[in-house]
């Protein structure tokens, strides 16, 4: 794979810069030659500057929080062209309606906070709703039970899978949740109903987002927690929709940045 | 924003605080009485008629609220906190200075802070309805007529109808003075930034010498209108135009206003009780003054009425008038009112105005000013596609 030298003229970048990982897409011409995926850490933009290594590319898309550090940092470097941003719910709109043309509302689930998009027909953003402020409800949530329980996170939607008894967890606050979690151990509750239990109280708040959003048709999975197979599943379930997961789907924010540089180059030799 | 030549007069609104010890030393020394009020159903007309004066205390700044929070839930709207931590730590010189204060009974949170507050300086409560009826508006009048006995009782000087229709006719030529400058924001691009107006409207409940308010506003509508004629501007064209509804926001809690603005946005109006809300609607200068002062009053269109449709009208009018392209619907933290509210206006922002709708629900501190920037970028961006 060569993303260096003369083929910058063609090449385009779009980077996700998270609150807890980045994630960069290049494409040439409307291929996907690249992409690759870091921890944020506390220096952001070193770990930018690592990621992006040795890439060329024509123009650049930066989306996430860190957007703005991104653009500051990069643009008018000489192996970068011009650097602008976006915000993840375009970035989001513009990768997962690439991915799924049929889709009509998005769902991305990250690290530190969660939201619902909803599309015309045409892929253009009617409606957004976003948790920012408070972990239950995203990634973070089920980090902390994974811990708690003492299941690596990678297994932690397996985990749930197995277990048979779906227990209510009622708080609504992360903290809350974990010393419910924890009576419920005191009290002999196997940990894989407590995992079941703590997924589900998850997907119903997420359910809650997706229906004030006014969720309709095929529904894109996105954001880290979609590798979570208890999660999909819950969804499904609580939606009665068609979930469509992406194959990378914490890539999606970084394609349609990478999506919108390609036009935005497409539009500068016009 | 790029800087643009300012209308000379915007440096009379600029430092109330100054402004404000200077006027009330003379008034202190002729015995005259300083009413602290907290909310725009605060009838200043009557206050004045009295022979005493008032100042705006409502809370705008996160300071004193980690001191509020020794007595009240962190959990509580933070304009009540902040408003309670500046009377309880005595770091507000306007609230210092008061003698007393005239609150009503609007919102929960408001009132039982109310009683605690009475503990620190006296407050005299006037009991607000929460609709129209015959029966609400009776009451609403009596309260009126309530209110001039205390005052008189304070003031020494009974409320004579010549006085108080004198400063009906005052408080009218104010609103329409304001609402002229308020009315240079329906430009494409206006010849003053809305944070400036902010500081104007809010600066009203500060002057105490409200004839020099009026003058004031009068001499910067005739620069506003040189400003105008020569095409200068803060604002570039064809930015997205917002109309800010929802809670009180003033010097210290425009933090959601600075954002829209800093992201290419113009606030070309705010709705709420710190911008037009309180002060469209004139008072009836032909009918009986009392009457027409609690008619008046008691059609603010506050989300602590019920039913409160009156609210939907006003933006409904602004809407034709300022041509915003999005509505943003600001809530503080814990406001029950205004957030049930949200859902319908919501609603009727999409479906009956057609306009792109976003609520904010935050408080005054800085903590999630980077997610309240993405949303209000991508709430923007929505209306530049
Ligand atoms: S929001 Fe309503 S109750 Fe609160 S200060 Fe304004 S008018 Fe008064
Ligand atoms: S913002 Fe809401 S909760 Fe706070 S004082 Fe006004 S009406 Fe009450």
């Amino acid at each position: 794979m060569d993303i260096r030298g003369e083929m910058a003229g063609t090449s385009t970048a779009g980077i996700d810069i998270g609150s807890r990982s980045i994630e960069l897409v290049v494409m040439r011409g409307d291929e996907v030659v690249h992409a690759a995926k870091a921890p944020t850490t506390f220096d952001p933009v070193g770990q930018c500057r690592a990621l992006l290594g040795d890439v060329c590319a024509a123009r650049v898309v930066a989306t996430g929080y860190g957007r703005k550090l991104f653009v500051e940092a990069f643009d008018k470097q000489p192996a970068l062209g011009r650097v602008t941003d976006i915000t993840e719910i375009q970035a989001y709109a513009l990768g997962a309606s690439h991915l799924f043309p049929q889709a009509r509302t998005i769902l991305d689930i990250g690290g530190q906070d969660s939201k619902v998009i909803t599309l015309s027909p045409q892929g253009r953003v009617l409606r957004f709703e976003m948790n920012d402020r408070c972990a239950a409800g995203t990634g973070k949530f089920l980090e902390i039970m994974a811990l708690s329980l003492q299941v690596p996170l990678e297994d932690f939607g397996a985990f749930a899978m197995s277990g048979d008894t779906r227990i209510p967890i009622n708080s609504m606050c992360t903290v809350f949740a974990e010393s419910e979690a924890t009576s419920l151990m005191a009290r002999g509750e196997k940990a894989q109903n407590i995992a079941l239990g703590i997924h589900l109280a998850i997907m119903q708040r997420i359910h809650s987002m997706l229906r004030r959003a006014g969720q309709d048709g095929p529904l894109v999975f996105a954001g880290g927690v979609a590798r979570n197979p208890c999660a999909v599943e819950l969804l499904r379930e609580l939606t009665g929709a068609q979930c469509l997961v992406p194959q990378d789907p914490d890539l999606a924010g970084a394609l349609g940045a990478c999506l919108l540089a390609r036009k935005l180059l497409e539009n500068d030799n016009d | 924003m790029t800087e643009a030549a300012k209308a000379p007069t915007l440096a009379k609104f600029a430092s109330p605080v100054d402004r404000f010890h200077l006027e009330l030393e003379p008034l202190k020394e002729a015995g005259v009485k300083l009413a602290g009020i907290y909310c725009v159903f605060a009838p200043v007309e009557l206050v004045r008629a009295a022979g005493a004066v008032s100042v705006g205390l409502c809370g705008k700044k996160q300071g004193p609220i980690p001191d509020a929070e020794r007595v009240l839930p962190a959990n509580l709207c933070p304009l009540i906190k902040s408003s309670y931590g500046y009377a309880a730590t005595g770091t507000c010189p306007y609230f210092n200075a008061t003698d007393f204060i005239l609150a009503e009974t609007t919102c929960d949170g408001k009132k039982k802070m109310f009683e605690l507050m009475d503990r620190i300086k006296p407050v005299h409560m006037m009991r607000l309805p929460t609709d129209k009826s015959p029966e609400a508006q009776a009451l609403w009048l009596a309260e009126m007529r309530r209110l001039a006995a205390f005052l008189a009782q304070h003031t020494g000087k009974a409320v004579t109808d010549e006085a108080l229709r004198r400063e009906i006719a005052l408080q009218n030529r104010i609103r329409r003075a304001l609402l002229d400058v308020a009315a240079f924001m329906s430009e494409a691009r206006p010849p003053i930034s809305s944070l400036d107006l902010m500081g104007i409207c809010e600066s009203r409940t500060f002057v105490l010498d409200q004839e020099a308010y009026l003058n004031d506003l009068l001499a910067l509508g005739r620069e506003l209108e040189e400003l105008r004629a020569k095409g200068s501007s803060p604002y570039k064209a064809g930015a997205p135009r917002i109309l800010v509804t929802g809670t009180p926001v003033g010097r210290g809690s425009e933090k959601v206003l600075r954002l829209l603005e800093d992201a290419g946005a113009v606030v070309v109006v705010l709705e709420n009780c710190t911008g037009l809300k309180g002060v469209v609607g004139l008072v009836d200068e032909n009918a009986e003054p009392m009457e027409a002062l609690a008619k008046r009053y008691l059609d603010t269109p506050c989300s602590c009425m019920s039913p409160n449709t009156g609210r939907f009208t006003l933006i409904d009018d602004l809407t034709r008038q300022y041509r915003p392209t999005g509505v943003v619907d600001l809530v503080w933290q814990a406001c029950h009112t205004y957030s049930v509210e949200s859902f319908d206006l919501g609603r009727h922002v999409t479906d009956d105005l057609g306009l792109p709708f976003l609520k904010i629900e935050t408080d005054y501190t800085e903590s999630d000013v980077e997610q309240l920037r993405t949303r209000i970028e991508a709430f923007l961006e929505l209306q530049a596609l």
